[in-house]
């Protein structure tokens, strides 16, 4: 009987250890292994996470000449960073191995590789901030051919000694995307406020339209105005550091300042208003905005389902292709219902920084840069950052080649025609966990389950005590 | 063969022993370490003593995720161990078709634990969408999502246990109780149970355990939404972690605690339980 027992617990043990292998299951109680696992686990169970190593099958002319390691912060142009890695590899013979982080996982992936024996080469920071936490792994760019062909100094991050640890590659834009084809049926209609999208230049206009069109979201054959205002981490980022940014920025505008220790939230009425808007003229109800995705939002623009949707030019790959025409893609400036705020233009800047890792070998380092060098001169390298990935560069040697994304080119006619272009002040944002807090509290107060106040506790507080806590580490 | 076991003993051990060293043992250590450190990857720790203890029980997200933990994990064990113990009494009864539900109620654990959540996530905002809610509308949906979820995937596990604890009872004694006049929940309370107490006690250790450590069903059925409100231990030490820039090394001394934590309830649970094992 003993024995039968005995059996009985060893089988058991053995089973579940099996399950926890198979199961997935952290059941590893040492605590670096569980990190570990859950690395792996946010890597492999994500399948945005792409993987592709381009090797030479003569390997032995790329040995002794270094190799690149792309840590690639944007899904949306992973396969084309692969595609270019390719033709790279095929013309030098240098081995290219790009891997794109899944979407909100960038910094976690980052931190896992950077401890590996091959650690990225090549990675990404996206502002000073996020610059703070990598700054003892930048190489010194100043020298390369990336930072002498900047069209200006204000797109590199330039340390106080004068070096220079980051170089942007990329200048984006925001603002409200709409949809003309859904606007014009509805400036055709009995009744409607406008006559012309131009007409809509200020909050109150904006707000009466959109609330007219949600009235009438029926007869126009749609869900609503403005796409879910998802708070998914997905989309969240959309309001938490987008949307944030416009009180920030009119904030730092009053005062004449590029960032600050505490920040007052005089903007912070504002805010309010734009969200209101956002989340009571929507597809869905404001309860259900917890698990709305940034897929749900594009795909709501996309198939036509809503006339408004907050997000860049960068979501333009997303949306062609599908019911909206090219030439049906229009942005507006956000507005928040500011004095004088005809005159804004959209929010033009970069949060993509290339850094390249100072703790590569030496051969590796140089490979990089020669590769980097390649992609923003090369004839292969500049039509792929141009038209196939669709960026606007900050390099002099891109000048002719522009994409053909309508939402730059709208974007391009709003800084020739004069308006004051919105910079990205959320790089100055003092944490992550600072536009956490105040995502969290939007969504609380956007499903009813908390108050505004909290908005602005996480908001000016909140500001206060992370960038206290992030300053007094250094 | 007794003498020759003794002689090549090393070698049989040897490779599980060194899969052991790196697996389990090297981590091991360099993560205490790393929880005394500052830094930003494993491999350029800087020595900073006590201080990352000292923010870990600052940290309100943690302690939050600490009760929420262990709300969660009475719940789940209570209701794990008494719903796999009846179905196991139920289909160990001879009833058609036993050996097809024991399948069936086996098989959700041969499902991964992050498509278990994603799978769930789907089923749970279906039917709350009819009430305009969604799972991470508040922390007790999460909760009780969670505890249908690890219902729904360990009950066939333990069930599987619980049989073969009932089927190991000698016929001889249930037969015994039947003719002194013992009527079947007599038979329950005063047989079946003292018998499969070793089962109970692997059953409630894996519950016990697992739900204390649950990381990927909470990943991928809430992650933590909203606010941190539905994020338990497992978790909360991930973000930390990975997620707050200069917090690696608290995020580490966490994982530390919480590893005294688990060895500490799962000892007492063992012993506690050990205690009422018969031997036969």
């Amino acid at each position: 009987m003993k024995k039968k027992m005995l059996s009985l617990v060893l089988g058991v043990a053995m089973v579940s250890s099996l399950l926890a292998g198979c199961g997935g299951e952290t059941t590893d109680t040492d605590t670096a292994a569980t990190t570990q696992d859950t690395a792996a686990a946010v890597e492999s169970s994500d399948a945005e996470t792409t993987q592709e190593t381009t090797e030479e099958a003569s390997a032995g002319t790329s040995s002794g000449e270094g190799s690149v390691y792309y840590l690639n912060f944007k899904p949306e142009q992973a396969d084309q960073w692969v595609d270019l890695a390719a033709v790279y590899t095929e013309q030098t013979g240098v081995p290219v191995t790009v891997v794109t982080a899944a979407s909100g996982t960038y910094e976690s992936t980052l931190k896992s590789e950077m401890a590996k024996t091959d650690a990225p080469t090549l990675f990404q920071v996206n502002g000073p901030v996020g610059l703070a936490s990598w700054k003892d792994y930048c190489y010194d760019l100043k020298d390369t051919e990336i930072y002498k062909n900047l069209t200006s100094d204000e797109f590199a991050l330039i340390n106080e000694d004068g070096s220079v640890p980051a170089v942007a590659y990329v200048i984006e834009t925001y603002g409200i995307i709409y949809n003309k084809a859904l606007l014009n049926d509805y400036i055709n209609m009995d009744g409607a406020l406008i006559t012309s999208a131009d007409e809509i230049n200020n909050f109150e206009t904006l707000k009466a339209v959109a609330e007219d069109i949600q009235s009438k979201k029926d007869e126009l054959g749609i869900e609503g105005a403005f796409t879910s205002a998802g708070m998914d981490s997905s989309s969240d980022w959309r309001f938490k550091t987008h949307l944030a940014n416009l009180p920030i920025y009119y904030e730092y505008k009053d005062k004449g300042i590029e960032s600050t220790d505490a920040i007052e939230g005089t903007y912070l009425d504002n805010y309010k208003q734009i969200w209101d808007l956002y989340i009571n003229n929507a597809t869905c109800e404001p309860t259900l905005l917890s698990s709305k995705t940034g897929e749900d939002a594009t795909s709501e623009f996309a198939l036509g389902e809503a006339v408004f949707y907050q997000n860049g030019t960068w979501a333009y790959s997303e949306i062609t292709g599908n019911d909206v025409a090219d030439e049906d893609l229009g942005i507006l400036p956000i507005y928040i219902g500011v004095e004088g705020e005809e005159n804004q233009g959209l929010c033009t800047g970069s949060e993509n920084y290339w850094c390249v890792n100072k703790n590569a070998a030496p051969e590796d380092i140089q490979a990089t840069l020669d590769f980097l060098t390649w992609v923003i001169t090369s004839d292969e390298g500049r039509d792929a950052l141009a038209n196939e990935m669709g960026f606007v560069t900050p390099f002099k040697t891109m000048a002719d080649y522009l994409p053909a994304n309508p939402l730059v080119q709208a974007a391009n006619e709003y800084i020739e025609s004069g308006k004051e272009s919105v910079s990205w002040n959320f790089t100055t944002m003092p944490s992550e966990e600072w536009k956490n807090g105040v995502g969290s509290a939007l969504l609380e107060y956007a499903q009813g389950t908390g108050e505004w106040d909290a908005v602005v506790t996480a908001f000016v507080d909140g500001w206060a005590t992370e960038y206290a806590a992030a300053h007094a580490e250094e | 063969m007794e003498k020759a076991i003794k002689r090549y003993f090393p070698i049989f051990v040897l490779p599980t022993f060194v899969a052991f060293i790196f697996g389990f043992i090297a981590p091991f250590v360099m993560g205490i370490y790393l929880s005394f450190c500052k830094f930003t990857t494993v491999t350029d720790a800087k020595f900073i003593g006590f201080d990352n203890y000292l923010k870990v029980f600052t940290d309100e997200t943690f302690l939050h995720a600490l009760w929420y933990t262990a709300a969660f994990t009475v719940v789940s064990v209570v209701l794990i161990n008494v719903l796999a113990f009846a179905v196991a009494w139920f289909l160990t009864k001879g009833i058609r078709g036993t050996n097809i539900f024991r399948t069936v109620f086996f098989m959700p654990n041969l499902i991964g634990g992050i498509i278990l959540g994603y799978i769930w996530q789907l089923l749970l905002n279906g039917i709350l969408l009819q009430f305009d809610r969604t799972l991470t509308y508040s922390s007790v949906y999460g909760f009780w999502g969670l505890v249908i979820l690890m219902c729904w995937q360990q009950v066939g596990y333990m069930m599987i246990i619980y049989i073969a604890g009932i089927q190991n009872i000698p016929g001889e004694l249930i037969e015994a109780a039947k003719i002194d006049g013992a009527n079947s929940r007599q038979i329950l309370r005063r047989v079946t149970l003292p018998m499969i107490m070793p089962s109970i006690t692997i059953c409630t250790f894996l519950t016990l355990t697992n739900s204390f450590k649950l990381f990927d069903q909470n990943l991928a059925l809430t992650n933590g939404e909203p606010s941190n409100m539905s994020e338990m231990l497992a978790l909360n030490i991930f973000n930390t972690f990975y997620g707050r820039t200069g917090w690696e090394g608290v995020g580490q001394a966490k994982a530390v605690i919480f590893f005294i934590l688990v060895a500490l309830i799962a000892l007492t649970q063992n012993w506690l339980t050990r205690r009422k094992e018969v031997q036969q």
